[in-house]
């Protein structure tokens, strides 16, 4: 600590920036990790199976082993693909998926209480996150078209068009949130919600949940929106021809994806790191209450991806034509009414 | 620094820590990998271990493009609402703002809508044959 306060207060904000960083990042790669492993326990207990119990005690160490064994694969490159792009792709996708959480609050302040738990306090908050997230797609459809191969392109086109239709669904869907608490940044949604269990904006706007909830399954090209794939028809699509860690990263990025998808669910609906009980919904005085506000965010995440996960076994595949229709003839038309509704009911309360 | 640019260092900082990450596996698996043998069929484009068919690149439906088009069309509609939804309860204080902020973004929301039901009755969004 008499480190610390030999620095100036600018090297002690940077030093505390690269100390988020670092640490976020550490939790989202972990969180990587476990996420594959509750994906395969849950669905193994869905389907009656065991799942992966083989290495280190409850198979806890099989995230391990399937990094090793994706680093030890050979990494392949067909003849009739364009090297540059190919190389690209991966980490196209990868990328963006690792950068949304920047602007997510995961916690009130640790320590003192400057030190605010988020990385960067963006005042245009969920822009940020809308323009860092869709540019997975350009990583999708360059994995599709890269490949010069029939399967990878169909599915990298499918993906491309799935995940731009929803965009707009989920960009109109949230802009009744924003009528109610009149400001893009994420720790201003927090704020809003709270006041009480129903100043969450899950009981205030639940169609916005809804609709919301529905794009981030198509965004993350997660079952029952998971085109890209559609292993039964294009045998795996944009990631056929990928192997070894290359094929390994679209499947990280995905649950980077993933994970992100529920952090912005988890601020903008369910309050963030706040618990309306026992006075948890104002920032922490203490450390330990910082660490606390940080544990329920992530207990809260952890519920949204387990949501995730149990969604993907429990529902069929659309077809692509009513994923589509699902797109743009239902949820667009709702959000538009939905914002006309809040709109006016604003209008109508101010008098 | 001005404080507006400086509020982005951090995330500057995710982005070197992901590009960083993405890259040093990407290496790292082309040091640690096995060596390969390349043949004939191993080059050849993966078509579920059937001789590939046809032309690799085929040409695909013309709704694509007809959804890329309309996806540009509704997000510029969609920035649109963004700073509108921001200013509006402020606005609604105002007794003689109150009118102009909810007509405007409803005419607004009218114009989009009969572009909407144009390309819904052009079967724009409709993908059975």
């Amino acid at each position: 600590m008499d480190l610390l306060e030999r620095l100036t207060p600018i090297e002690q904000s940077v030093t505390f920036g690269a100390l988020k960083v670092v640490g976020v990042f550490a939790i989202v790669m972990f969180l990587v990790a476990y996420a594959v492993l509750i994906e395969r326990r849950v669905c193994a207990a869905i389907q009656d199976r065991i799942g992966p119990n083989r290495a280190g005690p409850f198979g806890l160490l099989q995230p391990l082993a399937d990094a090793v064994k994706a680093f030890l694969k050979e990494d392949f490159m067909p003849a009739q693909a364009h090297p540059v792009y190919f190389w690209l792709a991966p980490a196209l996708v990868m990328i963006p998926s690792l950068l949304v959480v920047a602007v997510i609050p995961f916690g009130s302040t640790l320590g003192n209480p400057d030190n605010r738990m988020v990385i960067a306090d963006l005042n245009i908050g969920i822009l940020y996150t809308f323009g860092i997230a869709s540019l997975g797609v350009y990583g999708i459809v360059l994995a599709g078209y890269a490949a010069r191969s029939k399967y990878p392109l169909m599915g990298g086109i499918r993906s491309g068009a799935q995940m731009i239709s929803y965009e707009i669904a989920m960009g109109l869907s949230l802009i009744p949130l924003f009528l109610l608490v009149g400001d893009l940044n994420l720790g201003a949604v927090i704020d809003y919600q709270a006041r009480g269990l129903f100043g969450w904006l899950i009981f205030k706007q639940p169609l916005a949940f809804a609709i919301f909830l529905v794009a981030a399954f198509a965004e993350t090209n997660r079952l029952p929106f998971d085109m890209p794939e559609a292993e039964q028809e294009l045998a795996g699509g944009y990631n056929i021809e990928y192997s070894s860690i290359k094929f390994a990263l679209f499947f990280m990025a995905e649950y980077a994806h993933m994970i992100a998808a529920s952090a912005m669910l988890v601020t903008l609906f369910f309050g963030g790191w706040t618990l309306p009980f026992f006075g948890l919904d104002q920032p922490a005085s203490t450390f330990w209450g910082g660490l606390l506000h940080i544990g329920i965010f992530l207990a809260k995440l952890l519920a949204m991806m387990v949501l995730f996960v149990w969604v993907r076994w429990m529902w069929p595949r659309f077809r692509y034509d009513q994923l589509m229709a699902l797109g743009w003839t239902r949820l667009v038309p709702l959000a538009l009414g939905n914002i006309v509704v809040t709109a006016l009911w604003l209008w109508l309360k101010a008098g | 620094m001005d404080s507006q640019l400086s509020q982005y260092l951090p995330v500057l900082m995710l982005a070197a820590v992901a590009v960083a990450a993405t890259a040093g596996m990407m290496i790292l698996s082309m040091m640690l990998g096995k060596l390969g043998r390349r043949s004939k069929a191993k080059d050849t484009a993966y078509e579920c271990g059937m001789i590939p068919v046809g032309n690799p690149t085929p040409r695909l439906s013309m709704r694509f493009y007809l959804v890329a088009m309309l996806f540009i069309l509704f997000d510029i509609e969609v920035i649109f609402l963004y700073p509108w939804a921001v200013v509006y309860r402020r606005f609604l204080e105002h007794p003689a703002m109150a009118n102009p902020i909810l007509f405007s973004m409803v005419s607004f929301l009218g114009v989009l809508l009969v572009g909407y039901l144009y390309a819904l009755k052009k079967r724009a969004f409709e993908w059975r044959n």
